[in-house]
């Protein structure tokens, strides 16, 4: 026998420990990958001797969020508020609309060019017309954000619904389910990992619809904070408010990930740690 | 007796005026309480037949009657099994087996205030299939053998009048077939629902059925059907038997003839 093969307990143990190292690898990754960006960047801008009011430096960027973090925090507040409530009305429409077209087949050749037309329209394009129709403020705003989010929550739902396997439905006409049974019982919660995985697109785009339609026409918010400091060169507080975006966008995916995984976990079975599961049979 | 289910002279067209021809004058009725085999070669409409009976799909020409009524809808009175185990990777085991329930009326009403005697039930029907201890499991935590046991359970829940399978036991090997067909004869003894089984196993279909229906191939029809005399509870040594064996030949014989009945046209 040679003298390298180690004892199967020895075995079993490394590779545990190396499973174990890999998760940790993981959790921390993440942050090591922005702090060396950040640091790259602070000796790029130094290094090339960058004017301020071209690209500052994270350092002068961290200055600026200091001497400026209430106003940077009551807009962003705003922001806050304002893409969560176009959000929610997305997710509300969104889950609505894509059911119905989901588990109908006449609606869903019906309405689609439309959506799709809709959808292809510039949002931006669409901010003047709510100003006339609303006037300036967080109502536009909220619009933009529903209105931009709203697309891929309908079509993902859809999609989850109408993509059910005939013989899960089948199972459930064989039993005289009614129709609302078989979207209750089967297509909804089939739906449900496209519904989170659409969630986790139509929050960071609920945020560019909002900061859209704040740049245009706002008295608050992220958007407006940014459009004010570019108007006084103010560079380094221009990145203040688009870090802080990013930050905010970064948490509301957290979220919406983290609800996913509670919810629909059993979709996700393949991405759990062998090491972990106990076989089936 | 009056059947409880009675086919006249059905025909099953898929996609529209030239589309296939499934089925063709079939015409068959079972007892209520009878345990029904179909075999024939593949093809030939054995599943589109189970699809009649229960009403998911309209038949192109002919009745279908069930029970003493007309099938235009989906039944309510059915359990279906298929080949694959079609469980819900969202539920649990014993929640799957539980989902007729939630659906099937006196149960739907009842399933709230007595849930706990139907869960009993429910536990009862998994240990009956030898499924005792994963209820709280989630189905892609079984092996194959295994959901398909708890997909029997869920088709047997509700005590339906009629059970269709669909080759439900198509997938799994020998072994756990064989235990399978012994779980499915007690169950069947112990309740006597009207079974109508789809099948390719001869051995299964003769050692499981009171009669064993042998259909033409494409567009099918019911060309033969089969006594088995066999009484119950039979064992898995009866299907050693030489009488048993000489049943099988026979049947293998019909679908020999069947299968070369359907070559002569595709030559021409």
């Amino acid at each position: 026998m040679p003298l390298e093969v180690a004892h199967p307990k020895d075995r079993a143990a490394a590779l545990i420990a190396a499973a174990r190292r890999r998760r940790v690898l993981q959790a921390w990754l993440p942050w090591i990958v922005v702090v060396a960006m950040f640091g790259f960047w602070e000796i790029a801008v130094r290094g090339f001797d960058v004017p301020e009011f071209v690209l500052p430096a994270p350092s002068a960027i961290a200055a600026s969020m200091v001497k400026w973090w209430q106003p940077i925090l009551q807009n962003a507040w705003a922001t806050l508020v304002t893409t969560a409530i176009g959000f929610a009305l997305a997710i509300v429409f969104g889950l609505a609309l894509g059911v119905a077209i989901g588990s109908s087949t006449l609606l869903y050749h019906g309405l689609y060019p439309l959506l799709i037309a809709f959808n292809s329209v510039p949002k931006v394009a669409v901010v003047p017309v709510l100003v006339i129709w609303f006037g300036a403020g967080a109502i536009p705003a909220i619009i933009t954000a529903f209105l931009i989010s709203f697309f891929p929550i309908v079509v993902n739902v859809a999609t989850g619904i109408a993509t059910v396997e005939p013989e899960l439905r089948d199972v459930l006409r064989a039993l005289g389910a009614r129709p609302i049974d078989i979207i209750r019982k089967v297509g909804l919660p089939r739906a449900m990992p496209y519904f989170f995985a659409s969630l986790k697109i139509a929050i960071t785009v609920a945020f560019v619809g909002s900061i859209i339609a704040e740049t245009v026409a706002s008295n608050d918010g992220i958007g407006k904070l940014m459009i004010v400091a570019s108007s006084r060169f103010d560079v380094p507080l221009v990145f203040a408010g688009l870090i802080v975006t990013g930050v905010m966008g970064v948490l509301m995916y957290a979220v919406a990930a983290a609800i996913e995984i509670r919810t629909t976990g059993w979709a996700m079975r393949g991405q759990t740690d062998p090491m972990t599961q106990a076989p089936g049979g | 007796m009056k059947p409880f289910v009675e086919i006249h002279d059905v025909a099953m067209r898929y996609g529209g005026v030239e589309g296939t021809l499934a089925l063709r004058g079939t015409s068959l009725s079972v007892a209520k309480g009878e345990f029904v085999a179909v075999v024939g070669p593949s093809g030939c409409g054995k599943s589109t037949l189970m699809r009649l009976v229960t009403g998911l799909w309209p038949a192109t020409e002919g009745t279908v009657i069930v029970g003493g009524q007309e099938v235009v809808k989906p039944l309510s009175v059915a359990g279906m099994a298929f080949q694959n185990p079609t469980l819900l990777p969202w539920r649990s085991i014993l929640d799957n087996v539980m989902l007729p329930l939630e659906v099937v009326e006196p149960h739907r009403r009842r399933l709230r205030t007595e849930r706990a005697a139907y869960e009993a039930e429910a536990r009862g029907l998994l240990k009956l299939v030898g499924l005792e201890g994963v209820e709280k499991k989630q189905p892609w935590q079984l092996s194959g053998g295994m959901q398909q046991r708890a997909s029997l359970c869920r088709a047997l829940i509700h005590q339906p009048a009629l059970l269709m399978l669909d080759e439900p036991f198509g997938a799994l090997d020998i072994f756990t077939r064989e235990d399978l067909w012994a779980v499915l004869q007690e169950v069947w003894l112990a309740r006597r629902p009207t079974v109508i089984l789809v099948t390719h196993d001869l051995r299964e279909a003769v050692y499981l059925a009171d009669r064993v229906l042998c259909m033409s191939s494409r567009p099918g029809r019911i060309i033969s059907e089969t006594r088995i005399p066999f009484s119950r509870p039979r064992e898995l040594a009866t299907t050693y038997t030489p009488e048993f064996q000489a049943l099988v030949a026979a049947l293998r014989e019909e679908i020999n003839t069947a299968r070369k009945s359907e070559e002569v046209p595709g030559a021409a």
